[in-house]
C-alpha cells in the first residue's frame, strides 16, 4: 500500500479496495512507526485526519466522492492549518495555532483530502539542508546521515520514506526542487501566480510559489488540478484559465526540442552526477527529443541577486513577529525595545537572524541602489536570457543539484557553500518560471534531480515531459533501502 | 529684524469608504477596541493585502478636485519600522509614485485676496492602530481598529507666509474632501490630522531655515495656536544667537505647550521598497473620466456661480460656499426667495448666530432652507419688516412652523394699509411737538437725519408692524408740511 502513487489509492478507494479510515490509519500507525529515524513531521493531527477520513468515506458511499476525495497528504508546515498549529518550524511561531486555513490547505479541505499532519522545514523556508528547524533536522531516508535539503526537506524526506503519498512543499529559490532531487522524489514549482500565497507564510513574497511534493508527475498532476487558481485573497494570483493538468500527460515528445544551458554543465556540476544527467537526456531522445546547446549568460548572477532581494523582502516580511500579538514573546520584559530585542533575538534562529540583517542592510540609506536595484536589475537579466532561449527551445534541462545530498553539519558552518547549492535552482525563481525535478539516477547510493524549466504556464508541458520520461524509466520507483516493510 | 514664516503642510485624511484600505474590516469609528481588526489586520501570518477599489477612486476624486495630474501608474511601499499599534512592522504606503502629483487650492483669506497653494503631491496608505498609554497601570493598549484605514497623505509646497494662510488652506482643503464626500471631515474623531512644518527667514530672503514639524493637529484652532507658538520660538533661539534643529514636535492642545519628540538624528532609516504582495496600480482614462463625472460641486464651483448668478461678493461668495451643506442650504434659500443678497444676509447673519449660540452645524439647523426661504419671501413681498422676520425666525427655530404659519398665529403681518399709517404718524407729530419745531426750524439738510426720530416712534406706536418705507414717505410728506 504504502508504494502505491495517489493515482492508484485514488483508484482503490473507488472500487473500495480499502476505506480512507484505513487508507489514513495506515498511514498515521507507519508514521509513528518510522518518523522517529526522519523527524519530517512536527505535527501530525490524528484525530482531525481520521474525521477528515470518515467524512471521506461517507462522500465515497454516497457517490459524492472526487478524484481527491479520502487521499491522505501532508502539508509543509508553512501553511496555515485552522486549528492546527503552523510553526514553520521557528520557536517564534512554536505557540501559534492559525485560526484560519491557507487557500492551499482549503483547497485540499474542498477536495476531500485527509491532511495527516505539518512537516518539518528550515525555519521560515530559509535553508538548504533542513537543518535550520526550531523542531530539529530532517534526516534523508535514502541515508540518515545525510540531509534531505531544504526547505521542503520535511514533506520531501515523508515522501521518500513513504509516510505519506503526497504533500505540499514551497519554492522560493528551489525549496521544493532541491528536497526532491536529494531524496529521489517529483518536485513541482509553478509558475509565480498559478497558485495562491494566501496562508502561506511569506518568505520572500516575490519569489515564493507553493508546488506539488510526489511520488510521480501524474501525482504532481492531481495534485495541481487542486491548488493551481486564481485567489482574490492574493493580488498576485493570476487570473488565468486553469487546465487539466491531467489531460496531456500521455502526449508523446516526438520534436521536443531541449535546451542545455551550457552554464549548467560547467564545473560546478559533480561528474558522476553529470553522468547521470547525461543517461537521461539519452533517454529523452529515444523519446524522440533533440538536444541544443543553449546560453543563460547571467546564471553566475542569479545567487547574488536572490541573496539581496529575497533576504530584503524577508526583513520586512518577517518584521510582523514582534511578541506583541501571537507568537514568542520574551519573559519579563522590562520595555517596549526589551521586548522587541529579546522576543526577536530569542524567538529566531541564527539563519533566519542573518538574513533579516542582510535583508535591512540591503534596503538601508544609501545602500539601496548599490544593492536592492541593481539585484533588480540582474533579475531582470536574467529573465531576458530564459526568454529569449525559451524562443528556440520547448523546454530547458540540467541537473537539480550541483551535488546529491550532503551529510548533515556539512556545510551548516559555510553559509555560502550552502546557499550554492541552489544555483541552478533560484534564476526560475528570479524569472517566475516554473520548474521540476524528476529522479533521473543515483550517485553514491543517493538519489540525483533531473530539472526541466518550462515557460511561463507550460506546467502542463512539464508534467507531460516528466511523466514521458517516468513511463520509460523507473528511478521514481526505487524507495531507500532499509524502508521497512511496506 | 523682519522675519519671514514660511509654512508647509501634510494632511492625513481618511477616506470614508465602508472597508479597510487592504482587508474587508469596518472603518465605523468607536467600536469597541479591537472589535474590527481581521487576520489581515492585524497582520497574522500568511496574510495578504488586497487593494480596496473606492480607496483609489476617491484618492482620484481628489486629485480632480485640486486640478492635479493623476497618477496612471502608482506603486505602494513598504515603510518599515517597529511600533505595537503597526501589526506588520511597516506600513503600506506611495513614495516615489503616488497616485496623485502636483496640483494647487486657491484660498481667499478675510481681507478679500486671494493666494495659490501648490500640493506638491497626495499617496495613498493605511492608517496606524492605536496605543493607548492611560489606563493600563504601566502598560499599553493596542486598539487595532483604526489599523488599515485608508488615507490619503497630502504634501503641500511651503507656499503659505502666515498661521492665517495654513488655516485658511486647512479649511479650504476640509471643505473640498468634504463636499466631494471622500472624507466625513470629523477632526475631532481624527478623520483629518495636520503636521505643520514651520520655519523662519529674515523677511526677502529666498533660502529656507531650518524647519520643524509639529504633528497630529486635529483642529484650526491648535493648528493656529501651534505655529503661532513655534514661530515664536523660532524667532526668538534665532535673535538669541540660537539655532533652530531640525526636529519633530508635538503640540498640546490643553496646555498649549509644545515639546520636542525626536530629532532628526534620531529619525528612523524607514527602508523603503516596493511591496511585493501588491500589484503597481494602474488606471485608465476611462476611470479618471467616470470619477470627473460623478464628482459633485466643488465649492470654488459654488462659489463662482453664487457670483455669477446672486451677485454676491467674493467674500459672501467664499463664506457660503466653504462647506457643501452650507452651499446647497443657500442656494436653496435663495432660489425660493430670488434673491441671493437676502438670502447671504440672512444664512451669514440671524443663522449663524443661532447655530453659533447653539453650536449646530447647518446640518442640524432646525430652521430648513426651505423654511428660511418662505420666511424670506415675505420679506420680499412686504409682508413682514426685516424686523418682524426676526421674531418670526425665533418662532420657526424655537417652535418650528411655516413663516406663513407664524405670521398667522402670531398676527405679525406687515401694516401696509395707508390710511392706518398716516393715523399713527398723525398721532406721534401730535405728541411730539418740540421735535417737531426742532425739525420745522432746522436748515433744511439737517432734516433727513432728524427723520429717524419720528420713524422710530411710528414703529414702536405699530409694534414693528408698519412698512418701514411707506412711515417714512408719509412722515417726510406730512412734516414737509409743516415747514
Amino acid at each position: 500500500m504504502f508504494e502505491k502513487t495517489l493515482a492508484e489509492l485514488a483508484k482503490g478507494l473507488q472500487q473500495g479496495e480499502y476505506s480512507s479510515v484505513e487508507l489514513t490509519q495506515a498511514y498515521l500507525q507507519r508514521i509513528k512507526q518510522q518518523d522517529s529515524r526522519y523527524n519530517s513531521f512536527i505535527t501530525v493531527c490524528e484525530e482531525r485526519a481520521i474525521a477528515q477520513a470518515k467524512a471521506a468515506d461517507q462522500a465515497i458511499a454516497t457517490g459524492n466522492a472526487g478524484i481527491f476525495t479520502g487521499l491522505p497528504i501532508a502539508h509543509k508546515d508553512i501553511f496555515c492549518t485552522e486549528g492546527v498549529r503552523t510553526s514553520c518550524a521557528s520557536k517564534m511561531l512554536d505557540n501559534f495555532i492559525s485560526p484560519y486555513n491557507a487557500t492551499v490547505v482549503e483547497r485540499f479541505n474542498q477536495a476531500g483530502a485527509v491532511t495527516l499532519g505539518k512537516t518539518n522545514m528550515d525555519e521560515f523556508a530559509m535553508g538548504s539542508s533542513n537543518e535550520t528547524s526550531f523542531y530539529g533536522p530532517v534526516r534523508n531516508p535514502w541515508n540518515t546521515d545525510y540531509v534531505p535539503g531544504g526547505s521542503s526537506g520535511g514533506s520531501a524526506a515523508a515522501v521518500a520514506g513513504r509516510l505519506t503519498p503526497a504533500a505540499t512543499g514551497t519554492d522560493t529559490g528551489g525549496s521544493i526542487r532541491q528536497p526532491a532531487a536529494l531524496c529521489g522524489i517529483t518536485g513541482l514549482k509553478p509558475t509565480y501566480g498559478r497558485i495562491s500565497r494566501y496562508g502561506m507564510i511569506a518568505f520572500a513574497s516575490s519569489l515564493d510559489q507553493a508546488g506539488p511534493m510526489t511520488r510521480s508527475a501524474e501525482d504532481a498532476a492531481m495534485m495541481m488540478n487542486v491548488m493551481a487558481g486564481l485567489d482574490p485573497r492574493d493580488s498576485t494570483s493570476v487570473d488565468r484559465e486553469v487546465p487539466d493538468y491531467c489531460a496531456e500527460l500521455n502526449t508523446p515528445l516526438q520534436g521536443l526540442r531541449i535546451g542545455l544551458p551550457k552554464e549548467f554543465f560547467i564545473d560546478q556540476a559533480n561528474p558522476e552526477l553529470a553522468k547521470q544527467t547525461e543517461a537521461a537526456l539519452k533517454e529523452f531522445e529515444k523519446l524522440g527529443a533533440t538536444l541544443h546547446e543553449i546560453s543563460l549568460p547571467n546564471t553566475g548572477l542569479s545567487v547574488p541577486a536572490y541573496y539581496i532581494i529575497a533576504p530584503a523582502e524577508a526583513s520586512s516580511n518577517l518584521s510582523r513577529f514582534d511578541g506583541v500579538r501571537y507568537g514568542y514573546r520574551c519573559e519579563n520584559p522590562v520595555d517596549l525595545e526589551d521586548m522587541y530585542k529579546r522576543s526577536r533575538g530569542e524567538g529566531f534562529g541564527a539563519e533566519v537572524k542573518r538574513r533579516i540583517m542582510i535583508g535591512t542592510y540591503a534596503l538601508s540609506a544609501g545602500y539601496y541602489d548599490a544593492y536592492y536595484n541593481k539585484a533588480l536589475q540582474v533579475r531582470r537579466l536574467i529573465q531576458n536570457d530564459f526568454t529569449a532561449a525559451l524562443q528556440e527551445v520547448d523546454v530547458i534541462m540540467g541537473p537539480t543539484t550541483p551535488h546529491p545530498a550532503f551529510k548533515l553539519g556539512e556545510k551548516t558552518s559555510d553559509p555560502v557553500a550552502m546557499y550554492m547549492e541552489d544555483i541552478f535552482t533560484i534564476s526560475l525563481n528570479l524569472a517566475g518560471l516554473p520548474g521540476m525535478s524528476i529522479p533521473c539516477g543515483k550517485v553514491n547510493g543517493m538519489p540525483v534531480g533531473l530539472q526541466i524549466i518550462g515557460n511561463y504556464f507550460a506546467e502542463q508541458k512539464l508534467l507531460n515531459v516528466a511523466h514521458q520520461f517516468q513511463l520509460a524509466t523507473d528511478w521514481h520507483q526505487q524507495s531507500p533501502d532499509g524502508l521497512s516493510e511496506v | 529684524m523682519a522675519w519671514e514664516t514660511v509654512i508647509g503642510l501634510e494632511i492625513h485624511v481618511q477616506l470614508s469608504t465602508a472597508t479597510k484600505i487592504f482587508s474587508g474590516a469596518s472603518t465605523a469609528f468607536g467600536a469597541e477596541p479591537n472589535t474590527q481588526a481581521c487576520a489581515v489586520d492585524l497582520a497574522l501570518p500568511g496574510t495578504l493585502p488586497v487593494l480596496n477599489a473606492e480607496a483609489v477612486r476617491k484618492a482620484v476624486a481628489f486629485g480632480l478636485a485640486v486640478d492635479a495630474e493623476i497618477g496612471k501608474r502608482s506603486v505602494f511601499e513598504r515603510k518599515n519600522y517597529f511600533y505595537p499599534d503597526l501589526p506588520k512592522g511597516y506600513q503600506t504606503t506611495q513614495l516615489a509614485e503616488p497616485i496623485v502629483g502636483a496640483g494647487h487650492v486657491e484660498i481667499t483669506l478675510e481681507d478679500g485676496t486671494t493666494r495659490q497653494i501648490r500640493i506638491h503631491h497626495a499617496h495613498l496608505e493605511e492608517d496606524a492602530g492605536k496605543s493607548l498609554h492611560e489606563d493600563f497601570h504601566g502598560m499599553s493598549g493596542i486598539d487595532l481598529n483604526r489599523a488599515g484605514t485608508p488615507l490619503i497623505e497630502i504634501v503641500t509646497e511651503p507656499d503659505m507666509r502666515s498661521a492665517e494662510e495654513a488655516v485658511a488652506f486647512a479649511r479650504k482643503l476640509h471643505s473640498i474632501v468634504t463636499s466631494i464626500g471622500i472624507c466625513d471631515g470629523n477632526m475631532a474623531e481624527g478623520s483629518m490630522r495636520f503636521d505643520v512644518n514651520v520655519s523662519v527667514r529674515p523677511a526677502g530672503s529666498d533660502t529656507l531655515g531650518t524647519r520643524t514639524e509639529t504633528k497630529n493637529l486635529n483642529s484650526f484652532r491648535f493648528m493656529e495656536e501651534a505655529i503661532a507658538l513655534e514661530v515664536e520660538r523660532q524667532i526668538d533661539l534665532i535673535e538669541s544667537g540660537g539655532k533652530v534643529i531640525q526636529e519633530t514636535r508635538l503640540y498640546n492642545g490643553d496646555t498649549k505647550v509644545a515639546r520636542s519628540m525626536r530629532s532628526k538624528e534620531e529619525a528612523n532609516d524607514y527602508r523603503y521598497f516596493p511591496c511585493p504582495d501588491l500589484l503597481p496600480v494602474e488606471i485608465d482614462d476611462s476611470f479618471i473620466d467616470a470619477v470627473r463625472d460623478a464628482l459633485p460641486m466643488l465649492p470654488d464651483q459654488w462659489k463662482a456661480l453664487f457670483i455669477e448668478q446672486y451677485g454676491l461678493s467674493d467674500y459672501d461668495a467664499g463664506v457660503l460656499s466653504s462647506t457643501p451643506s452650507q452651499a446647497a442650504y443657500f442656494d436653496t434659500a435663495a432660489k425660493q426667495c430670488k434673491d441671493g443678497k437676502l438670502a447671504a444676509n440672512w444664512v451669514m447673519g440671524e443663522l449663524a448666530k443661532y447655530l453659533n449660540q447653539n453650536d449646530l452645524e447647518i446640518t442640524a439647523s432646525p430652521v430648513s432652507a426651505e423654511q428660511l426661504g418662505g420666511l424670506l419671501e415675505r420679506i420680499k413681498d412686504n409682508t413682514l419688516s426685516g424686523n418682524i422676520a426676526k421674531q418670526v425666525f425665533e418662532v420657526m427655530w424655537s417652535e418650528g412652523g411655516s413663516a406663513d404659519e407664524i405670521i398667522e398665529a402670531k398676527g405679525l403681518k406687515q401694516v401696509t394699509d395707508s390710511g392706518a399709517i398716516e393715523q399713527i404718524v398723525d398721532q406721534v407729530i401730535a405728541q411730539c411737538t418740540t421735535q417737531v419745531e426742532q425739525y420745522v426750524s432746522a436748515e433744511p439738510d439737517k432734516r433727513g437725519k432728524m427723520i429717524g426720530f419720528f420713524m422710530g416712534q411710528v414703529m414702536k406706536l405699530s409694534q414693528g408692524k408698519a412698512n418701514p418705507g411707506q412711515v417714512q414717505g408719509i412722515l417726510k410728506q406730512k412734516l414737509d408740511a409743516l415747514v
